[in-house]
């Protein structure tokens, strides 16, 4: 990129066009009605508690090198597998796209100046902002119940639960509003011309992942209303000494908890079918099935929920019932798969980092995937529940799928952004690293998993430690490459080659503008007369 | 189609009816059933809430779309409902 | 709440009137019945308990429900019904343009809506005075719960339902112009919904 010109007109001064990152200071931000500010700032905020997880994550991995109590203590190892599994959940992995990305690039795409309701969007912002320092002073007596909260223990622990679950309440509250911003926003505010099948493939899965988080997280919310109801008033509800049942719990938790699992996939599948046929130069194959698999999969993901509680001592009718509902998921999740692979074929592929971040995606959400179909098979998973198998599947969709899919988002997002290109250079072995150090770290736990570790102890039997060790390995990998990636980040945010509108050269709304686009968007609302996936395809 | 005008009698007249059924339905309790009791009172009560959504709440002059936004969340209820029932009344 | 965002939105350039009257209208309709379908389900936690422990414990129930005065529950659904009336009465005044008379009718709102929690204050020291608390049993439990959480509702629409007499007061609403008011009223008309269901399933099934 030559940084003479901009948008085909020369650059006074070498000054970049700021578009709307002009205004600067700090009630810029706080009061800012803009969208794709309160986006960024949820993306700051999320990939913050990414890094803050991720180091929870990598002491976890240090300790486990080891079978017996070592460096920490016990204790210390329960509280802090639960504040990696709580933040990585509840700060980032379901935050982070849909609020992160999705704020930035839903009204870019369907052609609108904001969403709907800006300062509900301003307002969702702080509430997850009140939310997080609630949850940062529970940690005066930390978490050590798992991030499952399950009842009885989480009932009865000197942990500080009852403030933990009012910052949760908090959390869910702003995702709340966000997703009924975001489905306000695509049915009103599309663009003229813009019909339901014109829109965006990133488009139909946010409006999937919205159901989902408006109806599913008030569940969550009153779990865990009840949760500190019973700890400060003595309610019933899950506590059998009082005639309530336990496992009450554990069945709204996952009502809200299993559906929230496809909040945090489907956006990044809907990136994922924006970059495949932007690297493919290939219309996208299957847009129709693609785009009613995203709404198929929000819904069938709230008839599932029972199926992580197969060995709760649940009823047989339930677990059946449960057990092939599950499968009902794989449906359309293949579909999709299937779909992105045929777009692919005899395209003209290139490959650069969102292209690497997608097929990683692709990859490694099909192993997560398949293993899901071992643990939905209700014999199967009776053998492998609570093994480290269980750990690995959900360490492939959630860091394989969903983190792999923000990663491939950010990589091709970042140019319309910040207005600046990232380096090759260094995303490519960032990538690599990326690549490796998560199969190393998570492939192993399959077979620890298999061979019978069990899953939340601080201490295991010797003969798993030669494995734990390689696991561990892996993580340093993983944590260099995600360092590497960030190094580049920084790099690009400040001295990255200036980035022209349309760096891909791919067709959706959000490339029409400007890179940063202007506090108002658009120029010009646009008229829409074509989808978003015309490529003609590099004629061989 | 929102600015549609319920007249002032229309809404005397609901509110009229939703007193009245307050009424049946304390004097059904009286009378004892067994399974039945639940079930009358349920549907007066559902037939109480159609009343103000329909009214009150203008859902008649609403499109599909908001009647949609509106149905949803119960067929969510009933879901977990089955869903939770289908554990506890079998174990 | 999310009628008022949409309109007089000062602040950075572009966000103003971003929608067309009609659209913002549409909008914030679309958005309060999202809202609700939210109170649904966080209500649906509760009512699902309700059904799994009756089923459970009919014994447990029909003694609770002994205990709770049917009299004063009674009183206060016509008390909530009507104050729903005076809501939709209001709303009505004002596509008419008449301001004065959205004023009074939001004032007897409140008023009843004031007298609901006070049948409820009454109703709650009389439990506690019996030694009846959130604690005594699941029927208890799912009581004060319910009625709990909806008594918080109750008081949410009355602080969104002031906050529209008051602007109402300053002129802000009109014949062409009133979104917040028929938005705080179908919320509102919600809170009694909920309770259309909550009398019956607590003071009358034994």
């Amino acid at each position: 990129m030559q940084e003479t010109t901009w948008n085909g007109e020369p650059l006074k001064n070498g000054d970049p066009p700021r578009g709307y990152l002009e205004a600067k200071g700090f009630w810029a931000w706080a009061y800012t009605l803009d969208h794709k500010r309160i986006g960024v700032m949820y993306l700051y905020t999320t990939l913050f508690f990414f890094l803050a997880g991720g180091v929870f994550a990598l002491l976890i991995r240090i300790k486990l090198m080891f079978p017996g109590q070592h460096i920490f203590t016990n204790q210390t190892y329960n509280v802090l597998f639960t504040m990696h599994g709580a933040l990585m959940i509840f700060l980032f992995v379901i935050p982070a796209i849909p609020s992160g990305l999705g704020n930035f690039f839903i009204p870019l795409q369907i052609g609108a100046r904001d969403v709907a309701f800006p300062r509900i969007n301003l307002m969702s912002y702080w509430v997850f902002v009140a939310g997080i320092v609630v949850i940062l002073f529970s940690l005066v007596r930390p978490m050590d119940t798992g991030w499952t909260f399950y009842t009885p223990y989480s009932a009865r622990t000197a942990a500080d639960v009852t403030t933990l679950s009012f910052g949760i309440f908090l959390i869910g509250m702003s995702s709340i509003l966000t997703g009924l911003n975001f489905l306000v926003t695509i049915h009103k505010l599309r663009a003229p011309g813009m019909t339901w099948h014109r829109m965006p493939l990133f488009i139909w899965s946010m409006y999937a992942t919205s159901i989902i988080q408006v109806l599913a997280t008030p569940v969550v919310g009153i779990t865990f209303l009840l949760l500190a109801m019973e700890r400060v008033l003595g309610v019933g509800f899950f506590d059998p000494a009082k005639g309530g049942d336990p496992i009450l719990f554990q069945h709204f938790f996952w009502f809200y908890s299993h559906p929230v699992v496809y909040v945090m996939i489907l956006p990044a599948m809907g990136i994922i079918s924006e970059i495949v046929p932007a690297f493919s130069r290939k219309p996208i194959f299957g847009y129709k099935a693609i785009a009613y698999s995203s709404m198929a999969i929000a819904v069938f993901g709230f008839f599932v929920w029972g199926h992580h509680m197969f060995v709760t001592g649940m009823s047989g009718t339930a677990a059946i019932l449960f057990s092939l509902l599950t499968y009902s998921v794989a449906i359309p999740t293949a579909i999709k798969v299937f779909n992105w692979i045929a777009t692919m074929y005899r395209g003209s592929i290139t490959f650069e980092s969102p292209m690497l971040y997608a097929l990683t995606f692709i990859f490694l959400f099909v192993i997560g995937g398949l293993t899901g179909m071992y643990l939905g098979a209700l014999g199967a998973d009776i053998h492998v529940h609570d093994t480290y198998f269980i750990v690995a599947h959900f360490h492939y969709t959630m860091v394989g799928g969903t983190v792999m899919g923000l990663l491939a988002g950010l990589h091709y997002w970042f140019p319309k952004m910040t207005g600046r290109m990232l380096s090759e250079k260094m995303g490519r072995p960032a990538w690599l690293l990326i690549f490796i150090g998560f199969n190393v770290t998570f492939f192993t736990q399959f077979i620890l998993g298999f061979e019978g570790m069990p899953r939340r102890y601080a201490e295991y039997p010797a003969q798993y430690q030669a494995l734990n060790i390689l696991s561990t390995v892996g993580s340093w990998i993983l944590a260099t490459g995600i360092l590497i990636m960030f190094a580049n980040f920084v790099r690009g945010l400040f001295r990255g080659a200036l980035a022209p509108p349309n760096p891909w050269k791919a067709l959706s709304l959000e490339w029409e503008t400007g890179s940063p686009p202007a506090t108002e968007n658009f120029e010009e609302i646009p008229t829409v007369t074509d989808w978003p996936y015309g490529y003609a395809g590099r004629q061989t | 189609m929102k600015e549609h005008d319920s007249g002032t009698r229309t809404y005397i007249v609901v509110w009229g009816a939703l007193v009245m059924l307050t009424v049946v339905t304390v004097a059904v309790s009286y009378v004892h059933l067994g399974m039945m009791n639940v079930f009358v009172a349920l549907l007066i009560a559902s037939a109480k809430a159609s009343l103000v959504a329909l009214f009150f709440m203008h859902l008649r002059y609403e499109n599909r779309l908001v009647w949609g936004f509106a149905l949803a969340p119960l067929f969510f209820l009933v879901l977990i409902v089955v869903g939770t029932l289908s554990d506890t009344l079998f174990r | 709440m999310s009628g008022q965002s949409t309109h007089h939105g000062p602040g950075a350039a572009g966000h103003e009137a971003h929608m067309d009257p009609a659209t913002a209208r549409e909008a914030a309709t679309l958005g309060i019945w999202t809202f609700l379908a939210t109170e649904v389900l966080l209500f649906g936690g509760l009512f699902t308990s309700y059904i799994i422990y009756r089923i459970k414990y009919p014994q447990i129930f029909y003694e609770g429900h002994l205990k709770l005065d049917h009299v004063l529950g009674a009183i206060n659904t016509v008390v909530l019904i009507g104050s729903s009336l005076t809501v939709a009465l209001g709303i009505a005044a004002i596509r008419k343009g008449k301001v004065g008379l959205l004023r009074l009718y939001l004032f007897l709102t409140l008023l009843l809506a004031g007298t609901f929690l006070g049948i409820k204050y009454v109703e709650y020291t009389e439990k506690f005075s019996h030694g009846l608390y959130p604690d005594t049993d699941i029927f208890f439990s799912l009581y004060f719960m319910l009625t709990g959480l909806h008594g918080l509702h109750v008081l949410a629409g009355m602080v969104l339902l002031g906050a529209v007499l008051f602007l109402a007061g300053r002129g802000r609403y009109s014949e062409s112009y009133h979104t917040p008011v028929e938005i705080s009223g179908l919320y509102w008309h919600f809170v009694d919904l909920v309770w259309i269901y909550l009398f019956p399933l607590l003071y009358l099934l034994g």
